[in-house]
Order: structure tokens, then sequence, then C-alpha cells
């Protein structure tokens, strides 16, 4: 286990405390709404970074997982009165399993051409949605209500959303965390860089990749969960749109993809413009916040392609200082014992 | 092996032992990143097999083949742009060393024996063509090969820098590991190589010890006749 260093610990109170300081300037439940927007989509965001970030798999799929979280938990306590936190935990399982099914298929696939796969997965999964009776089609389900408990995941104050939501967000944070440090998170970023060379040195890339795009699946479930839990009602048009991905998408390329905090960073800036412009327009403010994402993105993609925590993370890599002191015994213990045989040819 | 209408590898049988280094040589485009290829598990020849340790391994996964002792490096160096060196290191040394504290302290090793210690903390996409060319063998290193097989691992490089990687060669080999070396540089290969390998247009024309291959006629005739011209590739990337 590695040692938990001080500068750890500082950001883990950190976090605590901005989470627990933030909703108590403003009694206003729309302020309130916005913070739990930037939990939901942050978590979004560094669920979207394993796969985008890290790995280079430009997910714009990911609405497809945000529904199956959504759509599980909601028929579970529909049909069965199971508790929200397991049909949670239930969701965001089927989503890791329908992201291997996503992920194997298209392993072959790079760049752009997984991006439009990942599209075309999600837009087939809403298709299926409006049109599955079982699950109320285009007509959506409200969610029965609940006394207010946390058994049921339903509350009629937004502290309790507000502290689920950062927690799961933070949970997720740690996953990142531990993932950069460890082995998959190198195979993670050397596949991102050169499958080619990743698969010469040892790295089985497709299963990486569907490691990846299941992680990721995971957490979009659960916020998925939490969404339906929150709003109380779910259609394909709210969890399985394909405006959802492309949101998601933006909060981490604006933040920073392939950093920690980047995705959390985006949420920041673009849920309190988007939830407002949302509200200050109506219902055809949907349109206009994607209109104001585009601007950004421009400004963005223009004056920083890395995002805006390039900023202040101008040489970040994962590698700090290494350990000068370590010997250089080289230990010569190998030997092939038959070396190679080639006979390639005769057409 | 067949591409279509064209036979880039075409009859090619040889042995390599253990704790030799063998050169491949020929003309440019006579097969010999081809038969790289085959060997790595990038293409899977279309006739023919590939023994090593005595074993099929004919149509493994390039991963699986790395993991069987056998590594490469690329023709066209691929550092990984967006690692540091040790970064770079560890991602070959994660294949014996789960925890990255181990792959840490192995990847140092190879770096101080590499002579990349200094520039560990660099990212690929900063490094200039002779410290790629080292970081591809490196990295290879890493993954710690009974057989590493190098694709041109000197074309493009100064004397003074050619002589270095002359000597890292014999520090490998010194180490135990069997080479397997495609390289347009003569002076560099022919010193070193305990036998030579020679391609033309995807047929093996000759093979023995460098000092049999320098006069042999066909060899001449194919390749060093062309006015014994040391082929210097540009590489772009
Ligand atoms: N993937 C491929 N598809 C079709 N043809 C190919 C492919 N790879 C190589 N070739 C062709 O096969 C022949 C052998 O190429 P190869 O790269 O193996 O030559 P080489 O001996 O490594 O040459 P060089 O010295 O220039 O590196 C060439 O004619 C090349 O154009
Ligand atoms: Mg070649």
């Amino acid at each position: 286990m590695p040692k938990i260093s001080r500068k750890t610990i500082m950001i883990v109170l950190l976090y605590v405390g901005v989470v627990a300081i933030t909703p108590l300037f403003s009694k206003a439940p729309f302020y309130r709404h916005v913070l739990i927007m930037v939990g939901m989509y942050g978590l979004l965001g560094v669920a979207w970074n394993i796969m985008g970030g890290y790995t280079g798999l430009y997910s714009f799929g990911q609405s497809a997982f945000f529904g199956i979280g959504a759509y599980t938990s909601t028929m579970m306590l529909v049909k069965g009165g199971f508790s929200p936190w397991i049909g949670m935990l239930c969701g965001g399982i089927l989503a890791a399993i329908v992201a291997a099914g996503m992920a194997y298929p298209t392993s072959r696939l790079r760049g752009p051409y997984f991006t439009i796969a990942s599209q075309a997965f999600a837009r087939t999964f809403q298709i299926l949605m409006t049109n599955w009776d079982y699950v109320e089609g285009a007509i959506g389900i409200p969610l029965p209500l609940m006394p207010d408990t946390w058994r049921f995941m339903q509350f009629k104050d937004k502290i309790p959303y507000h502290i689920i939501i950062f927690s799961l967000l933070g949970i997720a944070i740690l996953v990142c965390y531990y993932i950069e440090r460890s082995r998959t998170g190198y195979y993670f970023r050397a596949i991102r860089d050169s499958e080619q060379v990743a698969s010469a040195l040892g790295i089985n890339t497709v299963r990486q990749r569907i490691i990846a795009t299941m992680l990721s699946a995971f957490f979009t479930a659960i916020a998925g969960t939490f969404y339906s839990q929150y709003v109380l009602y779910i259609d394909p048009e709210s969890v399985t749109h394909h405006a959802l991905s492309v949101e998601i998408v933006m909060v981490a390329a604006v933040g920073g993809a392939g950093t920690i905090w980047g995705p959390v960073l985006g949420a920041a800036i673009l849920m309190p413009i988007s939830q407002y412009a949302r509200a200050a327009l109506g219902g055809a403010g949907r349109g206009i916040d994607l209109i104001i994402y585009g601007v950004i993105i421009m400004v963005i993609a223009l004056v920083r392609p890395t995002g805006i925590l390039g900023f202040f993370q101008r040489e970040r890599t994962i590698e700090g200082e290494g350990g000068d002191d370590i010997g250089t015994t080289v230990t010569a213990d190998t030997g092939a014992d038959d070396a190679v045989r080639g006979s390639l040819g005769q057409q | 092996m067949r591409f279509g209408g064209l036979l880039a590898n075409n009859d090619v049988t040889f042995d390599i032992y253990p704790g030799e280094i063998v050169g491949l040589i020929g003309p440019n485009g006579a097969g010999k990143t081809t038969l790289f290829n085959c060997i790595s598990g990038f293409l899977r020849p279309t006739a023919g097999t590939v023994l090593f340790k005595g074993e099929n391994i004919t149509g493994l996964k390039p991963h699986q083949i790395c993991h069987r002792g056998l590594a490469r490096t690329f023709q066209i160096t691929q550092p990984l742009r967006d690692m540091t060196v040790l970064e770079n290191v560890m991602v070959g040394t994660f294949c014996r060393y789960p925890l990255t504290s181990q792959a840490r302290a192995k990847a140092i090793e190879i770096l101080k024996m590499t002579g990349m210690w200094a520039k560990r903390h660099q990212k690929g996409s900063e490094l200039t063509i002779p410290d790629r060319k080292r970081l591809e063998i490196a990295r290879a290193l890493g993954t710690e090969p009974d057989l590493l097989i190098l694709d041109e691992a000197m074309a493009g490089l100064n004397p003074a820098e050619i002589h270095e990687a002359v000597e890292l060669v014999k520090t490998i080999q010194a180490q135990g590991i069997t080479l397997f070396i495609i390289e347009h540089v003569m002076e560099a290969i022919m010193p070193i190589a305990d036998r030579i390998v020679v391609l033309d247009a995807g047929r093996l024309i000759a093979e023995g010890p460098p000092s049999e291959i320098v006069h042999n006629e066909r060899v001449i005739e194919a390749y060093l006749g062309e006015g014994r011209h040391v082929k210097r590739k540009e590489h772009t990337s």
C-alpha cells in the first residue's frame, strides 16, 4: 500500500471543506440545485475522463450508460420495491457489462471512428428505450414518492442530495488517483499515445480498453441513478439524449482532459452557465446553453487546447523525481533456450 | 508474407541461437521490417512458421509474444509522446513487475544502463533522434526479453553516436540477451555480428559470418555492389 502523503490529506480536507461550505452561502434552492449539478456533471466528467482523458477513447455515447443507471434503479424500485442504493450498484454493474459488450467489437476502432461508433451505440440505445413498452417508452416513468428517508434516497431538502453526489464524486476521484499511480493508469496512457507501442510492450490493448470503458460506464450509471432519484421522473429524452453525451465531453474538455481535477473544474464553470441560461430562457434554454458551450469551446480550443487546467499545470506528468539512491545492480539471468527459428514465406 | 501481388518475404528460413548477435541486411524494400513484423506478431504470415524457444509463436498477438520474451523496437521511432522517458520505460517494465515501485526501480536500472538517466524527466515528444532510438531500446529492454530485435537502431546517427550504440548492444549481449539487428550501417553491424542474414527482394540470398558475407558474390551484386554506399535514411518522426 502506498503511504498517504501530507499533500493527499490536505487535498481531501480541502475537498470536504469546500463541499461542506458552498451550500451555506445561499438558501436559495436554485443555487443549491446548481451545486448539485456541478457535482453530478463533475462525476460524469471524471468518468468520461477514464476513457477519453487517459485511454484516448473519445466516447460520445455516455448517455447510454447514464440511461442504464437511471432505468435499472428506477425499474427495480417501481417493480420490485428495491432500494435505489441497491439499484445504483446493479445499474453500475449492468452498465459495465453492456460497456464490455460495446468495447469489444469496437476495439479495433481508433480516434474519430471510435467516437462515431460510441455515438451510434448510444443513439440506438435511446431508440430502444423510446420504443420499449415495459419501461413505458417515450411516456417515461415517475418515481413513486417515498417518505423522506435515506433508504429510498428521496429528500425534500437539497442538502442530502448535495452530500450524496459529492461523496460519489469524491470516491470517483480517489479511484482516479489510484488508477493514475498504478500499472493500469500507465497502460491507459500508453494506449492513448500509441496502441502499436503498447502491444509491443506486452499490453493487451483490447483488454485495457474494455477495462477503461467498464470503469467509465460504472460511474456514469451511478450518476444516472442519482439523477433519477433527484428529479424523480425519467424518460428517454432526459436520461438517454445525445445532448447529454456532448455536455459530458465538454465538461471534461473545457476543464482539461487527462487530469484528475479538470473535469470537476469544467463542471464548476459550465454548470452555472448552462443552468442559469436554461432558467433564464425557459424551455428554449436547452439549445441556448449548447450555443454558449460552443462559443466557450472555440475560445478554449484556440487559447489552450489542453483545457483550462493546462494553464496551471504546464509540465504535468505522473512521475515526479525518481529516487536517485536506487542501486544499479543489473542481474543477467536470462538466456533463451532455443531462440528463434524463422521460416516464413513460400508465398 | 504476401501483400496482394507482392511477396515481401518468400521462403525465408534461418535460425538464431542463444547469445548470438545476428545482423539482417538488405537493400531498401527487401522485406526486413516485414520479417520483423511477422516474428513479433504485428503481421500474420500468409505461410510459414515462427518458432521461439522451441514453441510455435506464429499468429500470436504482439503482447503475447512480448510476454514470452521477445521484444522489438520500431524503425520509425515511436516514443510515447505525453509520457516522460522514465514513464516510457516503466510501461515496459510493468510487463514483469506489476507494482509501480518495482517497475520504477527496474526502469531506473535500465535508464542508467542505457545512458538515458539524465533525460528521465523529458517528455517523449521532446527527444532528439538519437535519444528516441535509445529510448526504443530501453523500453524494449524493460520487458526483460531473451531475444531483442532492433530495426535500424543506428540509422541517422553520427559516428560518435553509432559508437555509443554499438557499445550498448555489446552491453546488452553481455547480459545474456540474444540480438537480431536490422542495420544499414555496415561499419556498425559487421564488427559485432556473429552472423549476417541477407535479404533481397523478399528472398534470403545469403547467410554466414560477416567475413564471408562481404565476399559473397550475390550479396555484392544485390547490395554492396550498388557502390557500397551506406544508406542513412532520414527519419521524420
Ligand atoms: N503493410 C504493407 N502493405 C503492403 N505492402 C507493404 C506493407 N509493408 C511493407 N510493404 C512492402 O513490402 C516491401 C518490403 O518492405 P519492408 O518495409 O519490409 O522493407 P525493408 O527491408 O524494411 O526496407 P527499408 O530498408 O526501407 O526499411 C516493400 O515493397 C514495401 O512497400
Ligand atoms: Mg525497414
